[in-house]
This record gives C-alpha cells, sequence and structure tokens, in this order.
C-alpha cells in the first residue's frame, strides 16, 4: 500500500464513526435495535479499515518513523497555523486498539442497553467517542490533539452522564468534565509555552526545536514546566493522583461505557499523549511524572482493597494500572508503559465487560423476583456465580490473572517490564528514588490481593443472596467480546517466549525514540551511548546542575528505528537504561511473582478458607480500613479546601451581589421610577397637550381648506395662475 | 407702411378682434363661427412668418376639423331651438376674478415680451418648409411622430368608444 | 417700424390671455374648450414666431405640428366625454359637474 493511501484510508477511519454519530444523532428519537445495527456495522468496517492500515503500517513500514501530512490551516497575519495528521508505531496499535473495543463494546451494548429509550443517543455517543479518540490518536501536533482531547472530553461527559435522570449520574458527569478541566489548563499552558518559543503546533517542528538547543525563554526549566504542563492534561485524563478522583465516580455511566472509556481508551489517551511527546521531557519533569505515577498506583491499590462494589473495584485498579503506565514512562521505560497500556486495554475492557456481564445478569434475577432495593454491584450480594455463569467466570479469571501479573499473560510480560524498569531507573538514579520501586512492587502484590478477593468474593463459595442464586448466563453477544478480549490477554501474542517480551515484535515496534531535550537536561542514561559520550554528564545526578549550556553538536531526531538499529549491532542496547533493565530483568521477575503469589495466597486464606478472618482483620485494623474504604478522604478532602474556598468565595460574591449590587440596582430602579413619574405628568400636560394642539390646530386648518375645494376646474385654473403670477411676482 | 407691415396689422387685429368676440360673445354659435376667423387670422400670420406648411395645416385641421367637431359639439348637447344657446356666462363675482387674474397675466406676459432681450439670429430668407419638415418628422423625430400616430390613432377609438350609447 | 418678434409675442400674449379669460368665465364646456383652442393657437404663435427669428429653425414648425395634432385628438376625446356628460346630466354646464365633491 502506498503512503498515501494508507493516509486516505486513516482520514475515512478517522470519519467513519462521525458518520455513526451523525446518522444516530439524527434518528434519536426512532426505535433503537437499527441504530444499534447501525452503529455496530459501522464499527465492524471501520475497525477492518483500521487493521489493514495497522498491519499495512507495522509490516510494509515498520522502518519508517512516521508517515504524516502537513497543510495549512489558517493565518492570522504572519502566522501560519499548520495541521496534519500522520501514522507511526504506536498510533497504528493505538488505531487497533481504539477500533476492536469500541466493536467489542458496540456489539455488547446491543443487549446491554436493550429497551433504553435512548439507545440511538447511547450509539450516537459512542460514535462520537470513537471519532475524538481516533482524532488524538492520529494528531502529530499539539492543536489537533488539543481539539479532539476536548471532545473526547465532551462525550465522555455525554456517556458518564447517559443516565441522567440519577442526581448522582449527571454529578459524576460534571465531575469528569470539570476535573478534566483542570489538567486541560496546564495543558494549554503547556502548549502555549511552547507555540510561543517555536511557532508551530507541530510534533515535529517543536522537537526539532528543542534538538537544536532553543529553549523556552532560553530557560531549561521553562522547558521543565512546558513538559509538567503537558502531562497535566495526561494526569485529568488518566486519572493520575490528585486529579484521579473523577473516574471512580464515572462508573456511574453504563458498564460498556466504563469498558469503553475507563478502562481502554479515554484513560489511555493521557498515557498516549505522554508516550508520543516522551522525547521533549526534560529530567526533572520525567521525575515528577514518576513520581505521580507511583503515587497513583499505590494510593488507589490500597483503596481497591475494600471497595465493595464491583466497578468501584476494577476503577480503581484501573486508575492504579494507570499509575504503573506513567509511572514507567517516568522512569523512561517507554515501551513498557506502552505495552502495558495495550496489554491493559484489552484485560481490562474484558474485566468490565465482565462486570457488565454480571451486573446485567444480577439485574435480570432482580427484575424476576421482583427486587428494586438491593445493588446489583454489590460483591456482598453476589457469590457462587461460578456455576451460574461459566463463560463469565472464567474469562474474568484469566483476565484476573493477566492483572495480577502471572506468567503466560500479556499482563505478566509488561507489568514485569515495568517493574524491572523501576528498579534499573532506582538504581541508576539512587537516593530517595529507590522509593518508587518499593511502592511499585506493593502496588502490584495489592492488586493481585485485591482482584483475587473480588473474584472469590463474586464468584466463589455459595450464592449470599437469592438474588446470585437466580443469575444466569447472558447470551453470545455479551459472552463473545469477553472471549475476543480474554483470547488477546494470551502472551502469545505479544511474544513468542512467555517470560521475555524484549525479542517479541511489540519491542521491535515499539522503540523508545531518541529523546530530543539537551544532553544537559537529560538523563545520560535514556541517551544512546555516542550521545552520552558525547557530553560526558556525571551520571545520577539531575543533568542540568552540571550546567552545560554548550551543546557542541547539533544532534538531530533520527528515526529511532534507525538509531536502533545501529546500536543493536553493537551490544544490543539503544542506551544504558535498557542494558540496566535486562540486568534487573529476572530480579523483578521473581519478586513480583513472589508478591503477587502471595497476594493471591492472602487473598485465598482469607475469603476462600477463611483462615484468617476478615472481621477480625477489619476491626483490627480500623483505622485503615476507614481510611481506604473512604478513599483516603480524597473527595472530602477536596470540598473541605478546593471546593469550600470556592464556595466561600462565591458566598462573598453572592452578599456582595446582594447588598451591594442589588442596592446599586434597586436604588437606581427608585431613582428610575420617580424620575419616570416626573416625566409621565410632563408627559401627560406638555407633551400630549403640544400634539393635541397640533392635532386640533390641523383639524380646524384642513376644515378652512375644505372649502376650496370646490369641485370646480375653473377656479382651480384661477388658483393656479395667481400662484403663478406670485412665484413670478417673487423671483423675476 | 409697406405692405407686410400692413397685412401683418390686419391680420393681428383679425385675430384679437374675433378672439374677443370668441369670449365675450353671448350665444354660443356666434362664438363658434367668429373662433373660425380668429384661426383664420393666425394662419395669415403664419403665412407673414414663412411657415407656408402650418398656415395650410391650420386651415384644414382647425378650420376644416377642429372647428367642425364643435360645432357638431354645440348642436348635440345645446337646444338649439330652444332659448338656451346662450353661451353661459358665469356670475358677476367670477367674471370679475376673471377678468383681473386675466388682465394681470396680460400685463405680465407683455411686460416680459417688451423687456427681455431675445437672443436672435439673421432671418434667412428661405423658399419652401415642407421638404424641411418632412425630412426632419422622418428623421429626427420618427420616434415622435409614430408616437402621434398611435395617440392619433387611440384617441379615435377611445373617443368613438365613450361617445357610443351604452 | 420693422415688424419683429415681439410683435408676435404681444400678439400671442394677447391672445393667450383671451383664452385664459374664457375658460375662466365661462360655465358652457365648449366655451371652455374653445378657450383652449385659443391658447393652444398663442403658444402656437410663439413657436413659429420664435423659429423664424431664430434662424429659421425647423423644430419650432414640428412642434407646432404636434400641437394641432394633440388639439385634434383631445377636441375629439373632448368632445366624446362631453356627449357622456350631456347624456347624463342633460347640460355641460362645468359648476354643476361636481359630483365628486359629496
Amino acid at each position: 500500500m502506498a503512503k498515501d493511501t494508507l493516509l486516505l484510508l486513516s482520514i475515512i477511519i478517522l470519519f467513519t464513526p462521525l458518520s455513526s454519530f451523525l446518522i444516530n444523532a439524527f434518528r434519536s428519537h426512532r426505535s433503537g435495535r437499527i441504530s444499534g445495527v447501525i452503529g455496530t456495522s459501522i464499527l465492524f468496517v471501520d475497525m477492518i479499515l483500521a487493521m489493514i492500515v495497522a498491519f499495512s503500517k507495522l509490516v510494509t513500514y515498520s522502518d519508517v518513523n512516521i508517515i504524516q501530512t502537513r497543510f495549512e490551516w489558517f493565518s492570522i497575519g504572519s502566522t501560519n497555523i499548520v495541521i496534519g495528521f500522520g501514522i507511526d508505531n504506536i498510533a497504528a496499535i493505538m488505531l487497533l486498539v481504539v477500533t476492536v473495543i469500541s466493536f467489542l463494546v458496540h456489539l455488547f451494548s446491543f443487549i446491554y442497553m436493550e429497551g433504553d429509550r435512548r439507545f440511538p443517543k447511547f450509539y450516537a455517543y459512542l460514535g462520537l467517542f470513537t471519532f475524538s479518540m481516533l482524532g488524538i490518536v492520529m494528531a502529530n501536533n499539539f492543536l489537533m490533539m488539543y481539539v479532539f482531547w476536548e471532545l473526547v472530553g465532551i462525550s465522555s461527559y455525554l456517556l458518564i452522564g447517559f443516565w441522567y435522570e440519577k442526581k448522582s449520574a449527571s454529578d459524576a458527569g460534571k465531575k469528569a468534565f470539570i476535573t478534566n478541566r483542570i489538567g486541560d489548563l496546564g495543558f494549554f499552558a503547556g502548549i502555549m509555552i511552547l507555540f510561543m518559543t517555536y511557532g508551530s503546533f507541530m510534533f515535529d517542528d517543536i522537537f526539532a526545536g528543542i534538538a537544536s538547543g532553543k529553549l523556552p525563554f532560553d530557560n531549561p526549566t521553562m522547558l521543565t514546566l512546558a513538559g509538567i504542563g503537558i502531562f497535566m492534561g495526561a494526569m485529568g485524563k488518566s486519572a493520575q493522583w490528585p486529579l484521579h478522583v473523577w473516574l471512580p465516580d464515572a462508573m456511574e455511566g453504563p458498564t460498556p461505557v466504563s469498558a469503553l472509556i475507563h478502562a481502554a481508551t479515554m484513560v489511555a489517551a493521557g498515557v498516549y499523549l505522554v508516550a508520543k511527546v516522551f522525547v521533549m521531557f526534560t529530567a526533572d519533569a520525567l521525575t515528577f511524572i514518576a513520581v505521580i505515577g507511583t503515587i497513583t498506583a499505590f494510593v488507589s491499590a490500597t483503596i481497591a482493597i475494600t471497595q465493595t462494589d464491583f466497578k468501584k473495584v476494577l476503577a480503581y485498579s484501573t486508575v492504579s494500572q494507570l499509575g504503573f503506565m506513567i509511572m514507567s514512562l517516568g522512569t523512561g521505560g517507554y515501551t513498557n508503559g506502552f505495552f502495558h497500556l495495550v496489554t491493559h486495554a484489552w484485560f481490562k475492557a474484558a474485566l468490565f465487560l465482565a462486570a457488565g456481564s454480571v451486573i446485567h445478569a444480577m439485574h435480570h434475577a432482580m427484575h424476576h423476583l421482583h427486587d428494586h432495593h438491593s445493588d446489583p454491584q454489590d460483591i456482598n450480594n453476589m457469590g457462587g456465580l461460578r456455576k451460574k455463569m461459566p463463560w463469565t467466570y472464567f474469562t474474568f479469571l484469566f483476565v484476573t490473572l493477566a492483572l495480577s501479573g502471572i506468567p503466560l499473560t500479556s499482563g505478566f510480560l509488561s507489568k514485569d517490564g515495568i517493574l524491572a524498569g523501576t528498579l534499573a531507573w532506582a538504581n541508576l538514579t539512587g537516593g530517595w528514588h529507590w522509593i518508587v520501586p518499593v511502592l511499585g512492587f506493593t502496588a502490584a502484590g495489592m492488586t493481585a490481593f485485591y482482584m483475587f478477593r473480588l473474584t472469590i468474593v463474586a464468584f466463589h463459595g455459595e450464592s449470599k443472596t437469592e438474588i446470585a442464586s437466580h443469575t444466569k448466563e447472558n447470551p453470545i453477544q455479551i459472552v463473545l467480546p469477553l472471549v475476543v478480549l480474554s483470547v488477546l490477554s494470551v502472551w502469545f501474542f505479544y511474544s513468542p517466549n512467555p517470560i521475555d517480551a524484549t525479542k517479541g515484535w511489540f519491542h521491535k515496534m515499539v522503540v523508545q525514540p531518541e529523546s530530543a531535550v539537551p544532553a544537559a537536561y537529560q538523563w545520560d542514561f535514556l541517551l544512546s551511548e555516542t550521545h552520552a559520550v558525547a557530553t560526558d554528564v556525571h551520571a545520577g545526578s539531575p543533568a542540568h546542575e552540571a550546567a552545560a549550556p554548550a551543546i557542541a553538536e547539533s544532534h538531530n531526531t533520527t528515526p529511532a528505528a534507525e538509531h536502533a538499529a545501529a546500536h543493536t549491532s553493537g551490544h544490543g542496547y539503544i542506551n544504558k537504561f535498557q542494558e540496566e533493565v535486562h540486568h534487573f530483568h529476572y530480579t523483578a521477575m521473581l519478586l513480583s511473582l513472589l508478591i503477587a503469589g502471595s497476594g493471591i495466597l492472602l487473598a485465598f486464606l482469607i475469603y476462600q478458607y477463611k483462615i484468617v478472618s476478615a472481621d477480625n482483620l477489619e476491626r483490627r485494623f480500623k483505622r485503615l480500613h476507614t481510611f481506604s474504604l473512604n478513599k483516603w478522604y480524597f473527595d472530602e478532602l477536596y470540598n473541605a479546601t478546593i471546593i469550600a474556598l470556592i464556595m466561600a468565595i462565591a458566598k462573598g460574591k453572592a452578599l456582595f451581589d446582594g447588598y451591594i449590587i442589588d442596592g446599586m440596582v434597586n436604588l437606581s430602579a427608585k431613582v428610575t421610577r420617580i424620575a419616570g413619574q416626573v416625566i409621565g405628568v410632563f408627559d401627560n400636560v406638555v407633551i400630549d397637550g403640544a400634539v393635541n394642539l397640533t392635532a386640533n390646530v390641523t383639524g380646524y386648518m384642513g376644515a378652512g381648506l375644505r372649502k376650496l375645494q370646490t369641485g370646480r376646474i375653473q377656479s382651480y385654473v384661477v388658483m393656479a395662475i395667481v400662484g403663478l403670477l406670485i412665484l413670478i411676482y417673487f423671483f423675476y | 407702411m409697406d405692405l407686410i407691415t400692413l397685412a401683418f396689422y390686419f391680420f393681428a387685429a383679425l385675430t384679437l378682434v374675433f378672439g374677443g368676440v370668441v369670449v365675450f360673445s353671448k350665444n354660443i354659435m356666434h362664438a363658434a363661427f367668429s373662433l373660425l376667423f380668429t384661426f383664420f387670422g393666425v394662419a395669415g400670420l403664419y403665412v407673414l412668418l414663412q411657415a407656408d406648411f402650418l398656415a395650410i395645416t391650420q386651415i384644414m385641421i382647425y378650420i376644416g376639423g377642429i372647428l367642425v367637431l364643435i360645432i357638431f359639439g354645440v348642436m348635440l348637447t345645446t337646444r338649439i331651438t330652444g332659448v338656451d344657446v346662450k353661451s353661459g356666462a358665469s356670475g358677476r363675482i367670477q367674471i370679475t376674478v376673471a377678468g383681473i387674474v386675466s388682465a394681470a397675466l396680460a400685463v405680465l406676459l407683455i411686460y416680459v415680451s417688451l423687456t427681455t432681450v431675445w437672443p436672435q439670429s439673421p432671418v434667412a430668407e428661405a423658399g419652401s418648409t415642407v421638404t424641411a419638415i418632412g425630412n426632419t418628422m422622418l428623421t429626427k423625430y420618427i420616434l415622435a411622430f409614430e408616437a402621434a400616430s398611435m395617440l392619433l390613432l387611440i384617441a379615435i377609438v377611445g373617443a368613438a368608444f365613450i361617445a357610443r350609447k351604452k | 417700424m420693422e415688424i419683429g418678434l415681439t410683435h408676435y409675442l404681444v400678439i400671442s400674449a394677447l391672445l393667450f390671455t383671451l383664452g385664459l379669460f374664457g375658460i375662466v368665465s365661462r360655465k358652457h364646456s365648449i366655451m371652455v374648450l374653445m378657450g383652449l383652442e385659443l391658447i393652444l393657437n398663442a403658444a402656437n404663435i410663439n413657436f413659429i414666431a420664435f423659429a423664424k427669428f431664430g434662424g429659421m429653425n425647423i423644430d419650432g414648425h414640428i412642434a407646432a405640428i404636434f400641437v394641432i395634432i394633440l388639439a385634434a385628438a383631445e377636441a375629439a376625446v373632448a368632445l366624446a366625454i362631453l356627449l357622456n356628460i350631456y347624456q347624463h346630466f342633460r347640460h355641460v354646464n362645468m359648476d354643476e359637474v361636481d359630483s365628486l365633491k359629496e
């Protein structure tokens, strides 16, 4: 396939879901089933096209860094706004992920949303969301990225608040939107810093500008700040601490939406963004990213342990896994971070769809029993679903293993790489950075624990309620996506070796790009050998302390793949970091297996065999339990601080408004009223009098003149002649 | 006083005297016949002004056409055999007003005629004007000529339409 | 005394005034019509006089011819209207034909 054809197909892929949106938006008052068929078949076509494009890019053009186009959108004065779109390897992979998951969710929703009275609207929103997400994936400039970023924001708002009759759902929609806005503010500021400096929104131009040694305001700190600003956008979308609060609430949306947005695609946008602009992050910005990711991973893992809502557990596990990805990118593990994004997308979508399957079954059972008060999502109402819903159970169990990082799954490959990366990073940088791998491993262990707690409580043992005992397996439209997604979580798809992914196709396709940041401000171990030697910055310290402003050679951002090829012939690693990761590979693997295994064991001991009483533990660690159950009181904290502050300001303004503004308004109203009365009197007497006078005078004159109108032509002639004489007398 | 001057005063007197009879006569038939002489006087003036074609036209159309039409009008609308063949003078006030206005206009017009210095070209002695009128009429004024012919046609049809019995 | 332009203009003015007096002072419609003819003739005298003393300009003659044409048309139509008025009112007095006033 020619490159032009590929780009043309990409455009078609981008706009196909939009057509689904338009069609379904205009038939939103019709009956649903046809909308579902339309939406699903459009997405099926889109998925096939995306597969063609992605495989073409990955197979035919794997050595081409990016196939892209650029064109001028408009110009203001002498400033030309150039945009474009392009497909690189990670975009090709994301195309696959987004379209396949979107298609499966469309298929799944066909049964799940059956009977909903806004069924066509739901499919319209799904189409809009897919369109926006594909826009992000294809963008090769910040402007388009930002536009589609906001489109994703609005479509997620629509989908989360889909059941807006429920107050909690509409609140969750608003919360998600507003929290995202906070991150977007930083994103926007970051873009503006870059645009002011480099005069372009194109990634290529900006990265080339950075690589040429030109810094924003000639200040490396500004480059770091720009990076952190852009990362803030990612923090909002990818639900990183402290902006993670919206994602668990967003579970108010329909469950397929949770699978699409909050597991596989929208939250992936943040990680994707960080990966896409990875080359512009300085060492400081990367450290910031790593720390945020670590905190997110750890905090949300601790919260997930105590939640009893089926979807909330999955939501917090999502946040935690996103933390892992961000942490990996921050520590320089570009490939593994993105790898985890892809593997996680499959199995988290599977987990959410399985949750949807369970909730759907529970709903049906409740309906059957005429029970409208129980919570169908509470795992304490479940139990024993293993026998009732075998397909759901086995797929759920398999993807749980993947999430826990057990060998023979994709999750093991990616998570292992991430943890090895954190160890390597901590070892290379030293000091307090060791806290990152420590918290990372702890979070990984907790992941295994809470996932098996969820599995055991929900599926094993005896039915805890009558509802659970009346559940039954769902039809094929629900089970098929589960199976497909579970199969995609098998290690074989990514690497023939079940314990080492570095020789698999994924690591060959997604190669860490050479950083564009001048060597003085970047970790030397992230730079290629030649680069590092040439600039010779002391390892282990943030590089800008060395304050080497002059960059001797202008290092160019040649396609990373070529770099990789050039260095693989040497000793097999792009940079020192990769080498270190390889050293820590087995250590990390054993350690994570050990921790995950003990987490699983603990879960079985407590919840399956009840050797350790959960209640006892809960009583003993009462404070910790409450703390975790209440999600570290983040919502309360925000309520007490930020929201309270805003409310106080608003109240102050309301008082000001009530007394001063209203007072002024009332005063002016009174003055106006009095003036109005005076004017009214004047109007009645003087103006009306004058008007009546004029009218009367006119009337009398008319009555008088009427007598001249005799109807005799001769008198008219006389008058005409007299008039003529008068005129001549005066003017001649 | 040469013959031309004598002829001018003769025709002028003819025009004005019979014009006065037309206006002041009590009998409408007298007025109509006086009009004949007035028209004839005017035709004489035309001859003195070297407008031979117009003089002939004046006699043929005014005397031969319009005047006959007017006399027919008098006979159709007035009971000739009865008493009322009066030209219908109006009341005293109306006549007074008309007299004053007319006199004032006459004074004005004569004053203007006498005091104004009229731009004049030397009088060219020319032969018959018929050729010149014919050429001008069918070249420079062809549109007006055609419009006039349409006007006459419409006037004939319109007059016949209006006058016929309902 | 040579007969000049002014002589003709004075004749024309007097004839015009006579016509005007006739129009204004008489009740009988046909008398009014005759006054009108006098006015038209006065105008024609002016046209021809100016034509002659303006260097034998033929345009004045043409204007006079059109006036005659109009006079003929006007006389025909006016008399037709008078006949109608007569059939309706049994007289043709100007000052009594004023039904529109009411």
